[in-house]
């Protein structure tokens, strides 16, 4: 009996070590607009792969200050172009593996049916209380937003009406508890199959501000992952892109 | 000068901010105190509890309710916009409601405690001097009490300075209305500006290392009672 158990433990022993060879765990930080369609695409991607994704979600600047102090994310996905490419000016990524993941859409959005009209109408007649907006000085979305409204010259008029998320979830979780009646926010964020998902919505037309690319980028603590590099391959597949084109990206 | 307008006004709203609720919590927190310290009720339990919980609760989940229960939709917010007063998320009205919920517990429990450590004899006494019970409660139980009192003031203002979570969630981050310190303090660090985050930042751990100072000097010259 003795002989078949070591057998079989070896067996399983040499079973686990090929899983570790091939399945590996990869750190992620992710902006806050692109939650929903990462958890998305990493499961897809954990089931054809058998790699594992743990992702962490937050404000771009915040993952900025905790990589430079020794974050253990393995691949950055930001809500900006700026602040990958200043990681990588610093040597903190895989050289040349940063790209362009996604293009933001921005859009007027109130949860009340009918608020908003399909022209952003409502923001020249200026009859509401509280415009949410994510911080500008932070959130992409949220300058993209003061653009919006400094091309349409209505920018001083509303200014005392902004109230700021310090991100852009925070921007939608003011105007979906009614607090504020409308705020510009990510499209991905109201927006799933080809369709908005509640309230009224304004897609802001994209020559009103400065174009939301949205940059990722191997960091160094993955430059010796193999899932590091297939999830950057990944992203970069007709799986994903048909997923991040559904939540409203352009790409 | 290291610190720009807007820094100077947070600090400002700050204080505000933290000296309004201290007295609204001086005012309210007395008579709860005095009540869970002498009643033999069955609510006192539930009643501490509720006070307590901000004690436990992350900053998330009260700012989270507050949004919710005052915002147009919620109870509160029913009941603010009947008197006329609109809603309370991104006002300073709002923050000093949210911070009088948030910091009470720093107030009642220690004057709960001073409260009980008078016990029922210097009351007994006074009362067969036919004091009657306002009288009782001026002239025996503040002066007894003044270390309870000095100690829950230092702690509800420091706790207020120090509140984060709560006026994020709330307040809307608006200049000179909802903008405090620590608020200040994130946004420089979210936008990567360093040098001005040190400053606020560093100024925090003096002014609370040296608001603790004082608290802990002033147990020294706490009578003994009982």
């Amino acid at each position: 009996m003795r002989l078949p158990l070591s057998r079989l433990l070896a067996a399983l022993g040499a079973g686990f070590i090929a899983c570790a060879a091939h399945a590996a765990e990869v750190q992620i930080a992710v902006a806050a607009n692109f939650t929903a369609p990462i958890k998305e695409i990493a499961a897809e991607f954990e089931k054809d792969t058998g790699h594992k994704v743990v992702a962490s979600f937050g404000p771009t600047g915040g993952f900025y200050t905790q990589i430079k102090n020794g974050a253990p994310f393995e691949v950055f996905f930001a809500a900006d172009d700026t602040t990958p490419e200043k990681l990588e000016k610093e040597g903190d990524t895989v050289a040349g593996s940063r790209w362009t993941y996604a293009v933001g859409k921005l859009v007027l959005w109130s949860a009340t049916p009918g608020y908003v009209d399909d022209k952003g109408e409502v923001l020249k007649k200026n009859e509401f209380k509280h415009l949410s907006i994510g911080n500008p000085k932070t959130a992409p979305y949220g300058l993209a937003g003061i653009q919006a409204m400094e091309k349409l010259g209505l920018a001083e008029a509303i200014k005392p009406k902004l109230v700021e998320g310090s991100n852009i979830t925070q921007a939608y979780q003011f105007v979906a508890t009614g607090n504020a009646e409308l705020g510009f926010v990510a499209l991905s964020q109201v927006y799933k199959d080809g369709k908005i998902t509640g309230g009224s919505a304004w897609i802001v037309p994209a020559n009103l501000y400065e174009p939301i690319k949205q940059d990722a980028v191997i960091l160094s603590k993955g430059k010796d992952n193999p899932a590091a590099k297939a999830l950057a391959d990944y992203l970069k597949g007709p799986k994903a892109i048909a997923v991040i084109k559904a939540y409203g990206y352009d790409l | 000068m290291p610190l720009t307008g807007l820094d100077l006004s947070a600090i400002w709203l700050t204080l505000e901010l933290a000296s309004l609720t201290t007295a609204l919590l001086l005012l309210i927190g007395t008579p709860i105190s005095w009540w869970l310290a002498r009643t033999r009720s069955r609510l006192k339990g539930p009643v501490g509890a509720v006070v307590a919980l901000p004690l436990v609760l992350p900053p998330t989940v009260i700012g989270f309710y507050l949004l919710v229960t005052m915002g147009p939709n919620g109870p509160i917010g029913h009941f603010t916009q009947s008197l006329g007063l609109g809603v309370l998320p991104f006002t300073f009205a709002g923050l000093v409601v949210g911070s009088v919920f948030y910091s009470m517990p720093f107030v009642v429990q220690p004057l709960q405690n001073a409260f009980e450590a008078i016990g029922d004899r210097p009351l007994e006494v006074a009362a067969t001097l036919r004091a009657s019970p306002w009288d009782r409660f001026f002239t025996v139980v503040l002066p007894l009490a003044r270390p309870g009192f000095v100690t829950a003031a230092i702690l509800g203002f420091a706790h207020t300075v120090g509140e984060f979570g709560v006026v994020l969630m709330i307040g809307g981050n608006i200049p000179d209305k909802t903008r405090t310190v620590s608020v200040q303090i994130f946004d420089h660090v979210e936008a990567m500006e360093y040098a001005q985050a040190h400053w606020l930042a560093g100024g925090m751990v003096v002014f609370s290392f040296f608001v603790l100072l004082a608290l802990y000097s002033s147990r020294r010259f706490k009578p003994a009672l009982g």
